[in-house]
């Protein structure tokens, strides 16, 4: 079973620059750890050592965000398109530029 | 009532109109569903960015933090910005606004127009230039207030106080509600409204998928959630894309006649998903959507003429929400 999966420009050191690559697995879970057998390391940068989607990536099926669709137990279904994005929404520019006024860090929670 | 005693009286309270031709039809004897919109571009400086400036500088005044003649220091070359210029104008404050020296000449020219100062940081720089020089200009000014949006709980109750209720005394019978996800302000607080009148609403996000170039600058460890995101509050979170967004924002003046920016045609195409999956499941529905804005800011970019294709190139690149 093929699914598509787009690959953000920051994660294709992992996929040898590939844009899309293809993977299998009828749940998001098992799609990642297939992912991590033919390019090592992506699951990692995904997925947190809790167990979790790190808090900073969105991912998506069929254009719907995961989190709401049982997250890493998500269902997939063959043909579905699967989105990583790193989490910048709409005025990207603005959350950067209040975080930083605020002294906020933007780092990551580890 | 439609008189007020001056322009910050006459935010809110916007139309909701039905979109007869847009709505999904549905087979003989199905229950109906209907697609809503909320012209928010009816707002004094129009965008739904009013209701919240208007609010986090009131609320702002009533806590002492802002004082006649302070100086307002805001990072945005959006409609927050255009809001709290015109707010800051009718208030006596002097708004300060840092962008990006790329930022499209009607944004600049409206915001001058208002009264507002603009700082331009460097293209070149991207995002991280703009990050600096805000971080300069904080340090060198101690007294400026900011309001910061992303995280100011009057951005929200905004919504709860006045968008959510508008929406439920025009519209009883609603059965999803879908707006931009941004700071996330609107949704968290009409969201909660809801939630908290309506039982079984769905609450539906849609957010802008923007062209590769946005996203390869960002490193996926360094990303930003708004204070104010409550994921609890949503039932639903779509990414639309450029095309997408297009398409919906074409069709919506093409089809029933609103011209709006393309932040609304994003929020379109979410709830055209709602509306025909409650279609396929034979469902009523009530489906009321945000219009956050009209289409005149963008025309300059090109994209409501052409292909779609052409379209999507004059966008990428660009925060078109």
């Amino acid at each position: 079973m093929a699914i598509e999966v787009r690959i953000p420009t920051i994660l294709r050191t992992y996929t040898g620059g590939a844009k899309s690559v293809e993977g299998a697995g009828d749940t998001l879970s098992a799609l990642l750890t297939d992912l991590d057998s033919k390019y090592s390391g992506l699951r990692g940068r995904l997925v947190t050592e809790q167990g979790g989607l790190h808090r900073f990536v969105n991912i998506y099926v069929n254009d719907e965000d995961v989190r709401f669709l049982g997250s890493l137990d998500a269902k997939l279904n063959d043909g579905d398109n699967v989105t990583i994005l790193p989490a910048v929404a709409g005025g990207a520019f603005g959350f950067a530029a209040a975080a930083a006024l605020l002294g906020r860090s933007t780092a990551p929670v580890r | 009532m439609s008189r007020y005693e001056s322009l910050l009286e006459a935010a809110g309270d916007t139309p909701l109109v039905g979109l007869p031709r847009l709505s999904p039809a549905v087979p003989e004897g199905a229950p109906p569903v209907r697609l809503w919109a909320k012209l928010e571009d009816r707002n004094p400086t129009g965008s739904i960015k009013d209701r919240a400036a208007l609010f986090m500088v009131r609320e702002a005044e009533r806590a002492g933090r802002l004082r006649p003649g302070d100086t307002i220091l805001e990072p945005t070359s959006g409609n927050t910005g255009i809001s709290l210029a015109m707010v800051a104008k009718l208030r006596g404050y002097r708004l300060v606004c840092v962008m990006p020296e790329n930022v499209s000449t009607e944004r600049t020219q409206l915001l001058r127009m208002y009264g507002a100062e603009i700082i331009f940081s460097p293209a070149a720089g991207g995002s991280n230039q703009a990050v600096a020089k805000a971080k300069q200009i904080a340090a060198e000014h101690p007294d400026w207030v900011m309001l910061f949006q992303y995280g100011n709980p009057d951005n929200a109750r905004a919504h709860y106080e006045t968008t959510g209720p508008e929406l439920l005394r025009d519209l009883p019978t609603i059965t999803h509600f879908v707006a931009g996800l941004g700071t996330t302000g609107t949704l968290m607080g009409t969201g909660r409204y809801l939630r908290e009148k309506v039982p079984g609403i769905e609450i539906i996000a849609a957010e802008p998928r923007y062209g590769e170039v946005v996203y390869g600058l960002r490193n996926i460890d360094e990303g930003y959630v708004p204070e104010l995101y409550d994921a609890s509050v949503l039932t639903r979170r779509f990414s639309v894309g450029t095309q997408d967004a297009v398409l919906r924002t074409r069709q919506l003046v093409e089809v029933e006649g609103i011209f709006a920016g393309f932040s609304s045609g994003a929020i379109l195409h979410a709830a055209l998903a709602v509306a025909h999956q409650a279609v396929k499941e034979g469902i009523r529905a009530d489906v009321a959507f945000v219009v956050a804005d009209g289409g005149w800011k963008y025309l300059s970019t090109g994209a409501y003429g052409g292909t779609l294709a052409e379209a999507e190139d004059a966008l990428d690149g660009q925060l078109w929400a």
